[in-house]
């Protein structure tokens, strides 16, 4: 089981895709140039391309500067994460460089950890200081010691520095703390993942089911531009959620299901669709396994059954069933994006992902396509050293390393494998992305070396032994963004701007440390834009020709959509979509999903819902100082016929206490009807205890602090957040 | 004379602002101060609800309120459209057209003049629309003529159900909403 779905097979399951190679001669057409124009009032105009790192999503942009000053930042039109159009985030994008709280010069610890004294060094020295420590921590235990926690394009340039150092300890929170189930629940099922940008084509949809999906609050550029277009078209869009959300807004049907509940109507619904008969009979027949296990076990699912669990009715659980299954391959059930949510995420994701195989919609117009990618050379180096010691795996389903693993890994208690003594963590605040913040200083308290490399003074920068000031990315060249999508496209992010105080890019950090411990083979380029030429040149393309175009589109010969009735060859064990996982049953986990029931609110608590809006990208943007014009803070979303119950006025301030009394700093109440009486909702980011992040100090509340419970997934090991209880401190 | 006017489409609309920020980044609009918002109007009770979500600005009015309201003639409407302008240095700040307004439109800029959403008429010169019809992820906002009638704006209102706001001031506003 294991070497069917080991880590290199991910990675090459998840790369493969339908790679196309740059056609010599082939140069597509320019987007733009790179170009100096006179404004009406004589100002001087200056454009440079780049690709966003508001969210992860990337989108591709030009930066502008209007005699030297930072002006605006649009859209790449030939860009398909963007079409031309940035998000709230992504034009706003100049604030990240405008800060005036940003970090400015080298720092190194002179007090105990989390008290927030540091001297100013210069690079050599802060250089100096990590290459010490982490060669004392080689000889003592290994290299494989020290981890990199990673978030972010320039985290690339970490890797490489340190793999050369003999560790490959690397993990992304964005896997457990995120988009893992997902990924784990389409491999397991169709033998890919979804990826980002999403492999959905939902402009073409008929029919869109969403469970706690908030498109529209999630607001990546083309995704939410393809969801307003199949409502323009008249799709119909079914809603699940304890939130009238954005998306519940536009919806035909809104289900405001009983927070938890969801995997009970998912069942149903399969009752429905296999029960009532009208699922792609040909589609199950060629192309899947375990129909016969399928359709016996969700016998018991009724809508009767499921009502009396979810509070939705019926009725409406099968006509919502028969609308799915009425525009058949046109429906698509969105994978979603955020997943960890009970602990029984990966088999929730994939009780939808066999509804996907009941409408026979793999591959189809209308709902998933087989995303293209560019294939770029890497530049070559000395090959990296070989790691003795593995980090434990206590997830052996996981195709990925988990950040949380690392973060557990570190505290000694853990008996067996390597125990890390020393963390890089690059862009990303983990005071906030991992819940139960006890544990994770405990973690933080235990190591001998913390790096932190940001642009801002997070809260993970308190705890750091060095912090490193990253230029934003409006100031650097960076790794190129190789993405997946309709369109196989390479983006460039190249400096507007010169970096401000003392900051530097990522590359130059990592290339600085690596020459500083003499692991200079591993990344032998000589500067960033020999490094990037090198690889495009070797990819048909050159930085002189991305420099003016900011994207370019590869052609590549695959479909991006099978025939209808056409047998695929699934990359799973069987070959086939897998509604029963052998894979599953073999390493002890349910083959086919089951309804657990998980804990529900006593009376006056309430279950902590979290999400998004689309002025912020979590904490990374709770500081940007046009971001906070738009929103300053986080409410707390009430029901009002609770908030009469408890007194509580629209705009008041409260605290929230969780069932382990851990209280919220003051968050404002919005009392609304958009939600259910047993939950409250917020969005995640705020709340920061950082004093230097003058904007957002105390201004809102946080949910990682509220969230004390973590429910892991027993399948990849995923950090399930919604299991936290509130009540209010008025 | 051409009638400028703004097609907004409230199906379409997710409330996601980014047609805010592109405001005050193409016009520099200072902290604090914006030309157009977002409102979400919700009616009914839980489970029962409906929300629209439109962007909001200057209407561009034809029969503009805060021009007949200036005393100094510093709020105009430029020469053959509706756009309706305000020349800083003949601004006195009175705030008479700020009161006039039935959309809230205007604020006083640090300066001491008052400012509002210009339909970005610098980039309409420039043959191109408004910075916030042009950064809309979802596409809807749309920018035209309204005298044109083959213009889309035009279009849009003889195809669709649509609504104009506070139409009862008898301003005759020139930004619709899709419905």
């Amino acid at each position: 089981m294991k070497k069917n779905l080991s880590r290199r097979s991910f990675i090459k399951i998840t790369g493969a895709g339908t790679a196309g190679v740059i056609a010599a001669g082939s140069i597509s057409k320019l987007s733009g140039t790179k170009k100096v124009v006179k404004g009406k009032s004589g100002s001087k105009v200056e454009i440079t391309p780049t690709y966003c790192e508001m969210c992860t999503f990337k989108c591709a942009g030009w930066v502008y500067k209007k005699d030297g000053k930072p002006w605006k930042i649009k859209g790449n039109d030939t860009d398909h994460h963007s079409n031309g159009r940035m998000c709230t985030k992504g034009s706003a994008g100049m604030g990240t460089y405008t800060d005036p709280d940003r970090l400015k010069k080298p720092l190194i610890r002179t007090e105990e950890r989390g008290k927030q004294v540091f001297k100013e060094v210069s690079w050599d020295e802060a250089f100096t200081y990590i290459a010490e420590k982490m060669q004392n921590l080689k000889k003592s235990y290994g290299p494989e010691c020290m981890a990199l926690l990673s978030h972010g394009a320039g985290g690339s340039f970490f890797k490489q520095f340190i793999k050369g150092f003999g560790s490959k300890n690397i993990a992304a929170p964005s896997y457990g703390n995120c988009r893992g189930p997902r990924e784990e629940a389409y491999m397991l099922t169709y033998g890919e993942a979804i990826g980002s940008p999403e492999r959905t084509d939902m402009s073409n949809s008929k029919c869109i089911v969403l469970l706690g999906s908030h498109i529209g609050e999630n607001s990546h550029s083309s995704q939410v531009r393809d969801f307003s277009t199949a409502i323009a078209n008249g799709a119909e869009v079914i809603t699940v959620d304890p939130r009238f959300s954005t998306a519940a807004s536009k919806s035909k049907f809104w289900l405001p299901i009983k927070p938890g509940t969801d995997m009970a109507l998912l069942l149903a619904w399969i009752n429905v669709i296999i029960g009532e008969e009208i699922y792609d009979k040909k589609f199950i027949k060629d192309n899947t396994v375990g129909f016969e296990q399928l359709k016996e076990h969700v016998k018991k699912y009724t809508p009767e059954w499921a009502y009396t669990e979810t509070t939705i009715k019926p009725e409406i659980i099968r006509e919502t069933a028969r609308l799915m299954a009425k525009n058949g391959s046109k429906t698509l059930l969105h994978p979603g994006r955020f997943t960890v949510w009970y602990g029984d995420d990966t088999q929730r994701v994939r009780a939808g992902a066999i509804i996907n195989a009941l409408l026979g919609n793999w591959g189809q117009k209308g709902a998933f396509f087989n995303p293209q990618k560019a294939k770029v050379a890497k530049y070559p180096h000395a090959e990296y050293p070989k790691q003795n010691k593995e980090m434990p795996i206590k997830y052996e389903l996981a195709n990925l390393a988990l950040a949380s693993g690392i973060c557990d890994a570190t505290i000694p208690s853990i008996k067996d494998g390597c125990s890390f003594k020393g963390w890089i963590v690059y862009g990303t605040n983990l005071i906030k992305t991992f819940p139960d913040r006890k544990n994770t200083l405990k973690a933080i308290q235990n190591l001998d070396l913390l790096v932190v490399v940001d642009i801002l003074p997070t809260e993970i920068t308190g705890w750091a032994d060095v912090v490193l000031p990253e230029c934003s990315y409006l100031e650097r060249y960076d790794e190129l963004r190789v993405s997946k999508g309709k369109k196989a496209q390479i983006a460039l992010r190249m400096p507007a701007f010169e970096p401000l105080y003392d900051s530097k890019p990522a590359w130059w950090m990592a290339k600085g440390l690596a020459k500083k411990m003499g692991l200079e083979k591993y990344m032998p380029w000589k500067n960033i834009e020999e490094y990037l030429d090198y690889r495009l040149k070797k990819s048909g393309t050159s930085l002189e020709e991305m420099k003016k175009a900011g994207v370019k589109t590869v052609k590549t010969d695959e479909p991006i959509f099978y025939s209808k009735g056409e047998q695929i060859e699934f990359d799973t064990e069987s070959g086939k979509v897998e509604l029963f996982s052998s894979v599953l049953e073999e390493a002890g986990f349910d083959p086919i999903p089951k309804y657990k029931r998980h804990e529900q609110p006593e009376e006056g608590s309430f279950r902590l819902i979290t999400g998004r809006s689309p002025m912020h990208s979590f904490s990374r943007s709770v500081n940007n100082p046009i971001l906070t014009q738009l929103m300053p803070e986080n409410e707390v979303w009430v029901n009002s016929v609770v908030a009469k119950e408890w007194d509580i006025k629209h705009g008041q301030y409260i605290k929230l206490k969780n069932q382990d009394n851990i209280v919220s700093t003051k968050v404002r109440v919005k009392v609304t009807e958009r939600i259910r009486h047993d939950a409250v909702y917020m969005v995640h980011g705020f709340g920061t205890e950082q004093k230097k992040m003058r904007r957002a100090y105390m201004k809102g509340a946080s949910d990682s602090l509220l969230s004390t419970k973590v429910l892991y997934d027993d399948i990849m090991g995923g950090t399930g957040f919604r299991g936290n209880f509130v009540t209010f401190v008025i | 004379m051409k009638k400028y006017g703004m097609v907004i489409d409230t199906i379409k609309c997710v409330g996601c602002s980014a047609c805010v920020v592109a405001c005050k980044t193409e016009n520099e609009v200072p902290e604090g101060l914006h030309r157009d918002w977002v409102v979400e109007e919700v009616s009914g009770k839980f489970p029962n609800l409906f929300m629209e979500i439109r962007t909001e600005r200057c209407n561009h009015c034809s029969d503009a309120p805060c021009v007949s309201a200036c005393p100094t003639g510093a709020s105009h409407q430029k020469e053959g459209s509706n756009i309706v302008k305000v020349t800083p240095n003949k601004c006195t700040g009175c705030k008479a057209c700020v009161a006039s307004c039935p959309y809230n439109a205007r604020f006083i800029m640090p300066e001491g003049y008052a400012s509002k959403c210009t339909f970005c008429d610098h980039r309409i010169d420039e043959g191109k629309g408004p910075a916030c019809a042009s950064v809309c992820p979802t596409e809807a906002i749309t920018f035209g003529d309204l005298n044109n009638p083959l213009s889309k704006v035009s279009r849009l209102l003889r195809a669709r159900k649509h609504k104009a706001l506070i139409p009862e001031a008898g301003t005759n506003p020139n930004i619709f909403y899709l419905t």
